[in-house]
């Protein structure tokens, strides 16, 4: 396929990964942000092409991960409701709330669909106008726009018994709050290119100047990420703190208008609680006042619930970079996908998945082959 | 959720975990084979079933015979290339086609949900008569259930077939040894795909047809010409890497394969791409996996690619020593890593 | 996170911007998606799309761009 397989070229990897090795002459801690570039790396085996000196931290860049038990709880609580048709992105299903997950629903009779999109849910409104449909709206600014053209859509066709649940968290803030705190060991970023794509780079320009950590935007395949890394690591080398951009085939500085425009007319920032690490300031959205009706919390009356977080559950260290999944205590035994004590082991990018289902074995690495395959 | 309590020996029900039974319990992954293991292979334990195999292979009066069974349960009814009924034919005949049997008659027990439309279920009727004409088998018995208006996906069907094996090979994965070629029949992931495009709305430049097909010829081919196959499976639900994995676990052995060498039509690859998916464990119906001797690869090789419904055939992989019965995969980009069983089904994901 | 696959636009319909959508084709399979956020997108172009919404229009240049990167850093030699 166009566009994706030239970036999986296996010869280009090899190449990226020997320049790193020369580049690299001091150990460096780099966090990769997005979920979906954990998801890339532990498939593909990138990690595994890097000098022993380059450590690789997983971040919370993982909306399913770090969306808060009590919101999952408000979700379950909500999609159990007969009159409710209940839509969600597929990887919201397995994530456990305080004591079940949305497909126990489905299989105690809630109707649970996944959708591929918001705009498939304004559909199912519109064909069911006698039932509430009720929208998941989890994600980053990627999902951001597309989460309020739902809602703008469903305003201006007037149904009524449309609403959604919504739980968006922001990359900055959290970028800033791992930065910030005491035991940070990261001293470089990849940043994740499709939430760039949406908000443009600009934002990162203050925290790679307050914090003195190069940041580089990376897209999703193996060779986009091994080039993210070389440049990071070139920066760290060479004593520079910049935002740089690797995807710039999708991300421009300015990101892209139309799409700011769209979350800005729909939500507004919120303070919200991430999933393992707390409540952050001015990390999430909400909807703004001029839609506040489509707001499920509210039209169902779930805004008050909270709920404590399990303490068997170090999904939140491992989301900081501070724990890489197999040091968890519970990893492999007590914590496996069939069983998750959080998120990060069911979501398919959740670090304590990706780790589980591509590397799960007692043998030691392969060492690089010689040859090309 | 809970964390896994210990297996208490005085509780009743093997599977404490889960107090219903999930979806994830059908999907071919983990789930559903802890739910074989825990509760039903202990209940009913014989050396047939400890074999593992999709058919139990019978030698009564030393007549070897193969034996199967299995149940239909597909939404849409009707899907590209085919529908439950040619379905519920050719799994069944596949069944047996894979312990190397030549497929004779088979058994259909119909559960149909009251207000299924008449025209629906002439239609899967005679879907499955083209099915059986086509694959060789007569339909010899039957039975037909109706269940109330919404206690049933509009019809269900459970099949048993019985095949005649001629050969002499054990054709299971205790046969299989380090060192064997691993021969994939064909392209990946067209069934999965074609099932979920109609479910998720995705429409199609050229459709994405069911690769659905009975595949007891082309395994006859393989046989007739002498070469000493070890085992076969068909790939169903949890794909390719679910049926390595299956083997592998049976036999005690590993399995290392090359991604690269895995063919993924381009159409199929896009909508895995747009959905989340790994094509690895999508659904099949019309391809199987072929264990043998790796001198005897090339000869399967050119016997199976004669074959339209093997023109795909590729290696793809060996058996190696390694006992921990973990399947291996060199990925795109030149590095190996575990390919494990999925715990359920995939399902779509933005993330 | 955000899955996002680049898909060349193969239609479009619609006048009204945040009502247009278009038919994108993912290596043979197409799907339509909603081009509400690139207003400038042509037929022919790629598209980044994401959760049925097409999120950028993918810079070829800038990709050709990419891809020779490690052609440069090969050429100039390594100094880190």
């Amino acid at each position: 396929m166009k566009f994706i397989d030239e970036y999986r070229d296996a010869g280009a990897a090899r190449r990226y990964a020997e320049a790193i090795a020369r580049a690299t002459t001091r150990p460096w801690t780099i966090m990769e942000v997005c979920g979906g570039q954990t998801h890339a790396i532990i498939k593909f085996g990138v990690d595994d092409l890097l000098p022993p000196a380059l450590t690789l931290v997983h971040g919370p860049g993982c909306p399913v991960c770090v969306t808060p038990v009590e919101m999952l709880d408000k979700a379950i609580e909500i999609a159990s409701r007969p009159e409710v048709i209940f839509c969600s992105f597929g990887d919201m299903l397995r994530v456990p709330g305080s004591s079940r997950d949305l497909l126990a629903v489905k299989a105690t009779g809630g109707d649970v669909r996944i959708v591929y999109s918001p705009l498939d849910a304004v559909k199912i409104a519109r064909a069911h106008p006698d039932r509430q449909v009720v929208f998941f709206a989890v994600g980053f600014e990627t999902t951001a726009p597309a989460n309020a053209l739902a809602v703008v859509q469903a305003g201006r066709q007037g149904l009524a018994n449309f609403s959604v649940l919504v739980s968006h968290v922001l990359v900055p803030p959290a970028m800033e709050a791992i930065l910030a705190s005491p035991g940070n060991r990261v001293q470089g970023f990849l940043a994740a290119g499709h939430v760039c794509t949406v908000m443009g780079t600009a934002e990162y320009e203050p925290i790679a100047k307050r914090y003195r950590v190069p940041i580089v935007v990376t897209g999703f395949e193996p060779v986009d990420i091994l080039q993210g890394l070389y440049l990071c690591v070139r920066q760290l080398e060479e004593g520079r703190a910049e935002v740089e951009n690797q995807y710039a085939r999708s991300v421009r500085r300015e990101g892209n208008p139309a799409a700011v425009q769209l979350i800005r007319r729909v939500f507004r920032v919120c303070p919200r609680k991430w999933r393992g690490i707390g409540e952050i300031p001015q990390s999430g959205l909400t909807l703004a006042e001029e839609y506040a009706a489509f707001d499920a919390e509210h039209r169902f009356g779930v805004a008050d619930r909270t709920t404590e977080e399990s303490p068997d559950c170090r999904s939140g260290l491992v989301l900081q970079g501070v724990m890489k999944p197999p040091e968890c205590p519970a990893f492999g035994t007590r914590c496996t996908p069939e069983h998750p004590l959080g998120a990060t082991m069911v979501s398919s990018e959740g670090a304590c998945a990706a780790y589980y289902r591509y590397r799960r074995s007692a043998q030691p690495h392969e060492p690089l082959p010689a040859t090309e395959p | 959720m809970e964390a896994t309590p210990d297996f208490s020996l005085s509780c009743p029900i093997p599977i404490d975990d889960y107090p219903h039974v999930l979806l994830a319990h059908g999907g071919g992954g983990t789930l559903m084979h802890q739910l074989i293991e825990r509760m039903f292979l202990p209940a009913f334990r014989n050396p047939f079933l400890e074999a593992r195999h999709d058919g139990a292979v019978l030698a009564p009066d030393g007549v070897r015979l193969a034996f199967t069974t299995d149940a239909y349960v597909v939404r849409p009814l009707c899907f590209p290339g085919g529908d439950i009924g040619s379905l519920a034919v050719n799994g069944t005949v596949n069944d047996l086609a894979m312990c190397g049997a030549r497929p004779l008659y088979l058994s259909a027990a119909f559960i149909l949900e009251e207000g299924l439309a008449m025209e629906t279920l002439w239609r899967i009727v005679q879907s499955m008569r083209r099915a059986a004409d086509a694959a060789g088998v007569q339909l010899v018995t039957g039975d037909t259930k109706v269940v109330d208006r919404g206690k049933g996906d509009g019809i269900f069907i459970t099949t048993a077939g019985i095949g005649l094996i001629s050969h002499h090979l054990t054709i299971a994965p205790a046969s299989v040894r380090p060192g064997d070629a691993i021969l994939l029949s064909g392209d990946i992931g067209r069934h999965g795909i074609a099932i979920m495009a109609v479910r998720e709305g995705l429409e199609f430049e050229a459709r994405i047809e069911s690769d659905c097909a009975p595949l007891a010829d082309l395994v006859g081919s393989l046989l007739r010409a002498g070469l000493e196959v070890h085992c076969l499976r068909d790939l169903t639900r949890g794909g390719l890497a679910s049926a390595l994995n299956e083997i592998a676990g049976a036999a005690h052995l590993g399995v290392s394969i090359d991604e690269g060498s895995i063919p993924v039509r381009e159409d199929v690859r896009g909508a895995c791409e747009i959905l989340g998916f790994d094509p690895l464990y999508v659904a099949n119906e019309g391809r199987f996996v072929c264990i043998l001797p790796t001198g005897d690869a090339e000869r399967a090789l050119r016997i199976m690619r004669a074959d339209p419904l093997g023109a795909g055939a590729c290696l793809i992989g060996r058996v190696t020593e390694d006992a921990s019965g973990l399947v291996t995969m060199r990925s795109r980009i030149g590095v190996s890593r575990v390919l494990d069983m999925l715990s359920g089904e995939q399902l779509p994901r933005i993330c | 996170m955000c899955l996002a696959v680049p898909g060349r636009l193969l239609s479009i319909a619609g006048d009204d911007p945040l009502a247009r959508t278009g038919k994108v084709s993912f290596g043979g399979i197409s799907k339509e998606v909603s081009l509400a956020c690139v207003p400038e997108a042509k037929v022919g172009d790629y598209v980044i799309v994401h959760a049925g919404l097409a999120i950028s229009v993918l810079d070829e240049e800038e990709a050709a761009r990419t891809l020779e990167y490690l052609q440069q850093i090969q050429e100039l030699g390594e100094s880190g």
